[in-house]
């Protein structure tokens, strides 16, 4: 998989992911994968098709064919708009036609920047004060994270489906489903 | 005149263009659906199958615009009142989906009669001040059929002696319920106790193989999200059966953008295409079903004067509960909901004096859904960072210990609530967008605080503790938080009202079939019709009255059950008959 991030940049956000969802009984959220998420929705068209949409109907992981992985391709305004959110408008005119957009690259450029090289290596204590001094970076950063450890492993998080395992979720349960006695019953 | 390809055009492909192209394309007409959004629904080559791409995939369907419309290419601004200036918000304003089959796609399908009560509800419950409280130009009774017509062509699961509050009706629902959820039973359980009348939704949601398409296996991604195995009905079917007439031309990504007038009549519309490309298409009659926020804005869009446009606009006042319990209730495992209750509709002892201590002659609920929230991407955003996130979503308060209620209160009708074009903001396309003007009456307000506090008392008898009750719109709270659902800006998805039909051209925009006053060969067959907006969801009425106004627009008769001959509804109506498929008639002829 490409990556956008730069090396030092991949491990001060491993560094933070692991603050936001520490390990307990399960790894933390960089060894399930959260920081991968995030740097392939970053390098989202690094690939072709985009990693923007997953596939369908099915994941393969409760019967049917596996179709999650192939990514949809996108119509040229779809491009247009996950662009901008991505890379940001860059004084494109037709990206700014509500206005100028700070992409998600430079949002977590200057998120990880202002969070320090050292970050890796600072105690834990401090990494949360610094997490908590870099203002809506923050947000986007745990939003990020969530969808990294919950959302379908296609998207390049929840490694091994142990998101989802942690939790006790099945994820995708289709073409499977549930039987009614799990709907109904306690 | 210049030649047209087409008798019909038909704006929209949600489930009022759908039920118009079915029935016009069975009396012969042939049609042609825009549709903004893309086809991810219905195969443009015979036998037209319904296509296999919707997934569990919460990603994308909840965070990631799947369905469309994404919010930045085709925004809506939203403003309270025109004192907060031109707009408050540039973004997502109860948004359905743009995309071929329109909301019913990603709706979980409850599929509700209104009650005889509120096609009359002036004359029921008498003005309310600074609302334009009004009787419909038809009846349940008129609507009827209709409703039995509508139930059978989507397929409706339910059970037709299960809701004493219920209209009457002429026949039972064509399958029987699915499996109740298990928190359902719960507080299906608790709200009997207190003498409410909890019964299983009516869903279209197949419970058994109906109409070429499987019952439903409870995976749970159903409200937001395409059904992917097609057990929902949805506008699909009937996409289905109007294209297998060879009578109809499917275009996705096509948006029209203006209607064209001269002299009275529509004579076309101009749309545009996937490449931005500008094009003209005639037709003798045009039926506009855009949605009740997009339908105002292309009348607009094309000149249409009348005052009474965009105006009046409804959405449900939504009114949450919630409580927690010790044990799971696995909320991610069926069908969303499976059990609502009536009560708060009826305006009694208790709700006249609630209303009275407000200065208000009466106030009105709505329908209630017992709720089960199952997504997981979603509830791991609430939670705070640190060693407590993870302990928070393994024990999961949202889907599994949190029952709940949502209310959906009847709104007012005002005419200061409404609908216009944006004087700046434009889509991608370069159109002006829909700006939303809305503010709740007082007594959606009263009707919320009324009916929350009961709502509460049947969870406390569930024996649910830590109670909470939240409104959408709020009354004091933020402009928006990230998820937008709590927010001064309604998330119901339920809208109404906008091109109210009526007698009367000076309050209204359509006439008693759906046609314009100002252009009788537009027929509007979508929600903005409804002059009152019920405190049910939208969509079996719409698509009743659909079916009602395009045979009307046909020349038919109307259909009559008379009420008396109904008798007791005990044997079920059949699937809908296969349609005429000229492709394999004319092989078998051979």
């Amino acid at each position: 998989m490409p990556h956008f991030l730069s090396d030092g940049q991949r491990r001060i956000l491993a560094a933070a992911c692991c603050r936001l969802v520490p390990a307990d009984d399960d790894p933390d959220a960089t060894e399930l994968g959260a920081a991968d998420y995030i740097d392939g929705l970053l390098g989202a068209f690094l690939v072709d098709p985009p990693r923007i949409w997953a596939g369908g109907p099915f994941s393969g992981r409760f019967g049917g064919e596996a179709s999650f992985a192939s990514f949809h391709r996108l119509a040229a305004q779809d491009e247009l708009a996950w662009r901008t959110r991505i890379e940001g408008s860059r004084g494109i005119p037709e990206r700014e036609r509500l206005g100028p957009v700070v992409g998600l690259q430079e949002q977590y450029t200057e998120g990880l920047a202002a969070l320090g090289e050292d970050f890796p290596n600072i105690p834990a204590e401090q990494q949360d004060l610094r997490l908590r001094s870099v203002g809506p970076f923050l947000s986007v950063l745990l939003e990020h994270v969530c969808e990294g450890l919950y959302a379908a492993p296609e998207y390049g998080g929840n490694r091994d489906l142990m998101g989802w395992r942690s939790i006790g979720y099945l994820g995708d349960v289709q073409p499977r489903g549930y039987s009614d006695d799990e709907v109904s019953g306690e | 005149m210049t030649a047209r390809d087409f008798h019909t055009i038909i704006v929209g492909s949600g489930p009022g263009g759908a039920t118009a192209a079915d029935e016009l394309t069975r009396a012969g007409r042939s049609v042609v659906i825009f549709e903004r959004g893309h086809n991810y629904l219905i195969d443009s080559s015979h036998p037209h199958d319904l296509m296999q791409v919707f997934s569990n995939d919460e990603l994308k369907y909840t965070f990631r615009h799947f369905l469309g419309p994404d919010p930045w290419l085709e925004p809506r601004t939203f403003r309270r009142t025109e004192s907060d200036g031109d707009r408050l918000l540039v973004g997502e304003v109860n948004n359905l989906p743009a995309t071929v089959g329109g909301g019913s796609v990603h709706a979980d399908g409850k599929l509700y009669r209104f009650r005889e009560d509120d096609f009359r509800m002036l004359t029921e419950l008498g003005p309310a001040p600074d609302a334009n409280v009004a009787d419909w130009p038809l009846t349940y009774d008129d609507l009827e059929p209709y409703y039995a017509t509508a139930e059978r062509l989507i397929g409706v699961a339910g059970l037709a002696t299960a809701n004493p509050l219920a209209a009457w009706r002429s026949g039972p629902y064509p399958m029987p319920p699915g499996p109740p959820m298990y928190g359902s039973l719960l507080t299906s359980a608790a709200a009997d106790r207190l003498g409410y009348h909890p019964y299983p939704a009516p869903s279209g949601v197949n419970s058994v193989l109906y109409d070429e398409r499987p019952a439903c296996n409870n995976c749970g991604f159903c409200a937001d999200f395409g059904c992917p195995i097609h057990a929902k009905g949805g506008p699909g079917p009937a996409l289905r059966r109007a294209l297998r007439t060879g009578r109809a031309d499917l275009r996705a990504d096509a948006f029209v953008s203006r209607i064209l007038v001269n002299g009275g009549r529509a004579t076309g519309v101009e749309w545009i295409d996937a490449h931005g490309a500008t094009h003209q298409e005639l037709a003798d009659e045009i039926v506009v079903a855009a949605g009740a926020m997009e339908t105002p804005r292309l009348l607009l869009l094309s000149g249409f004067a009348n005052p009474n446009i965009g105006r009046n606009l409804m959405f449900h006042m939504q009114t949450f509960a919630f409580g927690e319990v010790p044990y799971q209730l696995h909320g991610h495992k069926g069908r969303s909901v499976t059990h609502v209750h009536d009560d708060h509709i009826i305006v009694d002892d208790l709700a006249r004096k609630a209303a009275q201590c407000s200065g208000l002659p009466w106030v009105k609920g709505g329908l209630v859904e017992h709720i089960a929230p199952s997504k997981v991407i979603a509830e791991a955003k609430l939670y705070p960072w640190g060693h407590e996130h993870r302990r928070h979503m393994r024990r999961s308060p949202m889907r599994e210990h949190f029952l709940g209620f949502c209310m959906h209160g009847e709104d007012l009708p005002q005419g200061k609530n409404r609908v216009d074009l944006d004087p700046c903001i434009r889509d991608f396309r370069g159109i002006p967008v829909a700006r939303t003007t809305y503010e709740p009456h007082p007594h959606e307000i009263v009707a919320s605080e009324h009916h929350g506090d009961r709502l509460t008392s049947i969870l406390r008898e569930a024996g649910a503790v830590n109670l909470i009750v939240a409104t959408s719109p709020t009354t004091t709270g933020e402009l928006t938080s990230a998820h937008a659902d709590i927010s001064v800006v309604p998330s119901s998805r339920h809208i109404a009202g906008t091109a109210r039909m009526g007698r009367n051209p000076r309050t209204s925009v359509c006439d008693e079939w759906g046609r314009l006053w100002e252009a009788p060969n537009v027929l509007v067959a979508d929600s903005s019709l409804f002059p009152t907006i019920s405190g049910y969801g939208p969509t079996l009425t719409l698509v009743a009255l659909a079916i009602r106004n395009v045979d009307a627009f046909l020349g038919r008769p109307p259909l009559r059950v008379a009420r008396e001959s109904a008798g007791s509804p005990t044997v079920a109506l059949a699937p809908p008959r296969p349609p005429a498929d000229p492709i394999r008639d004319r092989e078998a002829a051979r």
